[in-house]
């Protein structure tokens, strides 16, 4: 089974939620998607590490044979390629590497050349196979990577993606990869907006999800209310405590810690499990 | 000589629109016959690349001079292969800053800057 861990927003626990559920199943795949800014690692530590560069395709012209059409100028969406003073300029920090331009060009004056992106590391943590994603700064678009990660999330049983925040295009294409998703939600209004989004989309992909609410406190929560008029459902809660926050800022594995957060994630994994396989 | 402005309205009682690449019109101003035509920036509602887009327009235009409160990298960029010289305006004003650049007060924009790339916040 492969387990998504989202959130609408950043820093409401993805990482924390989806690295204890992969330590608490023990023979298992962590898969770090959040390929800005990994940080799974961080607690696993992994051990033989074995990386690996992705690269992507970005067009490059023949000054000879471009004739200045600008069929790939209008072309492209995200307006990579200009047509000044006599010359195709492209800026390859802009291209998504689509590839379009290079197929529509009637004077075969593209062709594409390799622009490394990042790279992909593969690792282990006692029964875990740590696999982590890493975007190089600057470069516009993670995918690449996800979809490289993704296309090895194979051999273990148990399989938990770690997403990036948000509800963009690299959120969706690990979606579109989840048997299930686990939303991830904290207390705030803003947290509760960030969460509306992303269920909307966990919801419009057909993906079955649940709601984890972090950071619990006694008062009345946002994202339970939330949770509740909608009729999603909630499979765990981890309350808001400095223990827990001191392991974790510690780049401690809360479960490989202490026996009570063992628990607390073992029984979140049985019922995701549950939820999975009814 | 030809000039563009990022504007607000299709008027010349406009004021000056802070973002180079999504204005929503350009203000195209010939200093010797002294006449003006609005265009619409197709630019304005793109997923990316925004000022690169722009600056094409611009530059298909055959402008001389852009006068612009900002400029992005990747827009200057395009500008400047093409020989269009960028010049910082100096207030919301149209009219003043076509005055001001008649006059040769206007200064050319040395801040360019790295570009918003939805980064907005």
């Amino acid at each position: 089974m492969k387990i998504a861990v989202l959130s609408g927003k950043g820093g409401t626990g993805k990482t924390l939620v989806s690295v204890n559920l992969a330590a608490a199943a023990k023979d298992s795949m962590y898969v770090d998607c959040d390929v800005e800014e990994p940080n799974g690692h961080l607690f696993f530590k992994p051990e033989e590490v074995k990386s690996r560069q992705v690269a992507v395709e970005i067009p490059l012209v023949d000054g000879d044979k471009c004739t200045g059409c600008r069929v790939c100028v209008d072309f492209c969406n995200y307006n990579a390629l200009a047509w000044i003073g006599g010359e195709l300029k492209i800026f390859d920090e802009i291209c998504h590497s689509c590839g379009g331009c290079i197929v529509l060009c009637p004077e075969k004056a593209l062709k594409g050349k390799e622009k490394v992106v990042g790279q992909v590391q593969r690792g282990k943590s006692e029964g875990v196979t740590v696999f982590t994603g890493m975007l190089n700064p600057g470069v516009a678009s993670g995918v690449p990577i996800i979809k490289e990660l993704l296309k090895e999330t194979g051999g273990k049983e148990q399989i938990f993606i770690d997403c990036p925040p948000g509800s963009a295009c690299i959120v969706m294409e690990t979606v579109a990869a989840a048997d299930y998703c686990i939303l991830v939600a904290e207390p705030t209004l803003f947290g509760v907006h960030n969460l509306s989004m992303v269920w909307e989309l966990v919801k419009h992909m057909g993906k079955p999800c649940g709601v984890v609410l972090n950071k619990c406190l006694e008062e009345e929560n946002p994202a339970e209310k939330f949770c509740a008029e909608k009729g999603i459902e909630i499979i765990g809660s981890i309350p808001f405590d400095s223990e827990l926050g001191l392991l974790n800022s510690n780049a401690l594995i809360a479960v490989r810690e202490n026996a009570k957060y063992e628990k607390l994630f073992r029984d979140l994994l049985l019922r995701v499990t549950r939820e999975v396989r009814p | 000589m030809k000039i563009a402005i990022p504007v607000d309205e299709k008027s010349m009682e406009s004021t000056v629109c802070q973002s180079f690449g999504r204005t929503p019109y350009y203000l195209f101003y010939d200093t010797e016959g002294g006449t003006s035509e609005f265009r619409d920036n197709s630019a304005s509602a793109s997923q990316g690349g925004a000022g690169i887009r722009a600056a094409q327009l611009i530059v298909d235009e055959k402008t001389d001079a852009l006068l612009t409160p900002r400029c992005g990298e990747n827009a200057a960029q395009v500008l400047r292969g093409a020989g269009v010289k960028i010049y910082k305006t100096i207030n919301n004003s149209v009219r003043d800053n076509i005055e001001a650049f008649k006059e040769g007060k206007l200064n050319e924009l040395k801040k360019i800057h790295p570009g918003f790339h939805n980064h907005r916040g």
